[in-house]
């Protein structure tokens, strides 16, 4: 497996340290080798921050920053507005978006050319999670998006790290796996 | 934050985490730590441990990092077994009292997440905060991976309080690039963990009952011999490295040394790193050793005391050799560890051209394009035969 690179962006409270740490955790577990780390930076509630994830087949001897990540997360779809998120993007590489909207208004609003992932991470969330934290929904979006970690080891150690409110984002992945839609890039 | 901590297996675990483990495995007595910024995990983790009552110790929150080596101090004379961590500004602040635990040969265990001093105001990571301490008299080794960081801390241990030492030690290793990384840790079990640290019992105890002084004045007419005394101690502590390296390779089947090299023995131009850098310099030797260069690399893990004739040897046969440094030495030689490198090698006939770097300073990423510059510019000085003055790396002018 070629080295994979991954990046979250999410508000701080949002999670996404969590989740770039249950992807990396999962991947480990499944006997692969991984790194997650937070942007390194002060962090407040609310702020923009930034996560990563490294996936390996091999040791990972590699302690740079992610300049060129081959997925990126967008956990809050606010952030579209503020922050570049296919900024690095390697070529061929997936935005995983949590919207409402379909891919057709989603190009034609911010840009995008890349390949997408979509998902209303925010209506999961709420309807399963009852609170819009779409870390564990956006795991799922990016599962689909490409078969990094098993799912049912990610499920696995969602319930682990996360216990009494396992279940209920265990089940908001399952469905995000489930409803997520995935179109390739244009051009 | 991690899944259940399974013995033997890698597991992903935040590498502080991973240190808060190792500390509660060697079954600590005393954790002393301020709590605040500049902290990292570790002392967060273990005032858990302690609250779930799963670590028989006291976990005492002090105001300052000066009180908490203070408690250190204290406790470990009274024959405790005694764990801290900090970083950045509080070991700055912890400066004063380093002196005097070395002084007074007591055992601590510091881990210090190597961090930046202000100012300006930077929590990110580079080798300022130890190398401000660099002559407090401590045993000091760097770890490069969390795996490294954990074994260490066990170690750690074992050396400061074999009676023939009885030192503290600080074990550090890089924060951020280290502390806040999730990545495959094996936990060993706390069984082997328990032969491997025998019971702490101090070269002398402060004792109500058999009252003693422990750092009294040391007149102009004692003070000379005392720090004589405490010199050839730190000195002497290099056979008990490594035989309970020896021992901790014996127990956990990881070995460590006080310089490892990486395809350095045929290598024509090595490059010197200490910390966190090295996975990646491993990585970008590889990626030219692909392309038939001999090149190599060096890491120092004992940086006190410092490891002259291993160091000798390591680099005895190499044209040239780039030094990175992660701190400064203000108005003097540029870096640290460089200047120590020349001070090691002035007296030896053969002495490869040295060519000096300071990089990742504040937090700055050190990219595969950097290492990759270095190793031209090194190369390039081998061949003219001539170090350019020493650079720091990806500097904007």
């Amino acid at each position: 497996m070629e080295t994979q690179e991954i990046r979250f962006h999410g508000r701080g409270g949002q999670g996404a340290v969590t989740s770039a740490t249950i992807l990396a955790t999962a991947a480990i577990r499944q006997g692969r080798f991984a790194q997650a780390f937070p942007s390194f930076g002060p962090e407040r509630r609310g702020a923009p921050v930034v996560a990563y994830a490294r996936i390996a087949g091999a040791q990972i001897r590699n302690r740079t920053a992610i300049q060129q990540p081959h997925f990126v997360l967008v956990l809050d779809p606010s952030l579209l507005r503020l922050v570049q998120v296919e900024h690095g993007l390697r070529p061929g590489g997936t935005v995983v978006l949590n919207t409402a909207k379909d891919e057709a208004t989603v190009r034609k609003e911010f840009g995008f050319r890349s390949r997408l992932a979509l998902i209303d991470a925010n209506r999961i969330a709420r309807e399963e999670i009852g609170r819009p934290i779409t870390n564990t929904v956006m795991l799922g979006g990016l599962l689909r998006a490409a078969e990094l970690v098993d799912p049912k080891v990610v499920a696995e150690t969602m319930q682990e790290v996360l216990g009494a409110i396992g279940p209920r984002n265990v089940k908001a992945f399952e469905r995000a796996m489930a409803e997520t839609t995935v179109h390739e890039a244009r051009g | 934050m991690s899944g259940p901590i399974v013995a033997g297996k890698p597991v992903g675990m935040e590498v502080s985490i991973a240190i808060a483990e190792a500390a509660k495995l060697a079954d600590v007595d005393i954790v002393a730590a301020y709590p605040i910024t500049p902290q990292t995990h570790i002392v967060e983790h273990l005032a858990e441990i302690v609250a779930d009552g799963d670590l028989d110790a006291e976990f005492i929150p002090v105001e300052s990092e000066h009180s908490a080596m203070s408690v250190c101090c204290g406790t470990s004379a009274a024959g405790a077994r005694t764990f801290t961590a900090t970083s950045s500004q509080g070991l700055a602040l912890m400066h004063e009292i380093l002196f005097i635990a070395s002084a007074l040969r007591l055992p601590i265990v510091m881990a210090v997440a190597n961090r930046a001093l202000s100012g300006p105001i930077n929590i990110w990571n580079d080798h300022s905060d130890v190398m401000a301490n660099r002559d407090a008299g401590w045993v000091q080794v760097f770890a490069e991976n969390g795996q490294e960081s954990l074994d260490l801390t066990i170690w750690a241990f074992r050396l400061a309080e074999d009676k023939r030492v009885s030192l503290p030690v600080m074990v550090n290793f890089d924060g951020f690039m280290l502390s806040h990384v999730v990545e495959p840790v094996t936990l060993p079990d706390a069984e082997t963990v328990r032969k491997f640290l025998p019971p702490f019992e101090p070269l002398q105890r402060l004792d109500v009952d058999a009252p003693r002084s422990l750092g009294p004045v040391g007149i102009p007419d004692i003070y000379t011999e005392a720090k004589k005394a405490q010199l050839q101690v730190l000195l002497d502590s290099y056979g008990p490295i490594l035989e309970t390296w020896g021992a901790f390779e014996k127990a956990f089947g990881r070995r460590y040394r006080p310089v490892e090299t990486y395809r350095a023995d045929d290598a024509e131009i090595l490059m010197l790193t200490m910390g966190g850098l090295g996975e990646t310099a491993m990585s970008v030797v590889d990626e030219r050793r692909a392309k038939g260069e001999k090149v190599g690399l060096v890491r120092i893990r004992l940086w006190r005391p410092f490891p002259f004739d291993e160091f000798r040897k390591a680099v005895a046969k190499c044209k040239a050799l780039a030094v990175l440094d992660r701190a400064i030495s203000f108005g003097g030689p540029m870096g640290p560890v460089a200047s120590e490198v020349k001070a090691a090698l002035y007296a030896d006939a053969h002495r490869p051209l040295i060519v000096e770097f300071v990089v990742g300073l504040g937090g700055r990423d050190v990219t595969f394009a950097d290492f990759h510059r270095m190793w031209d510019e090194t190369a390039a000085a081998a061949r003219a035969g001539k170090a350019p003055a020493p650079r720091m790396v990806g500097l904007r002018e």
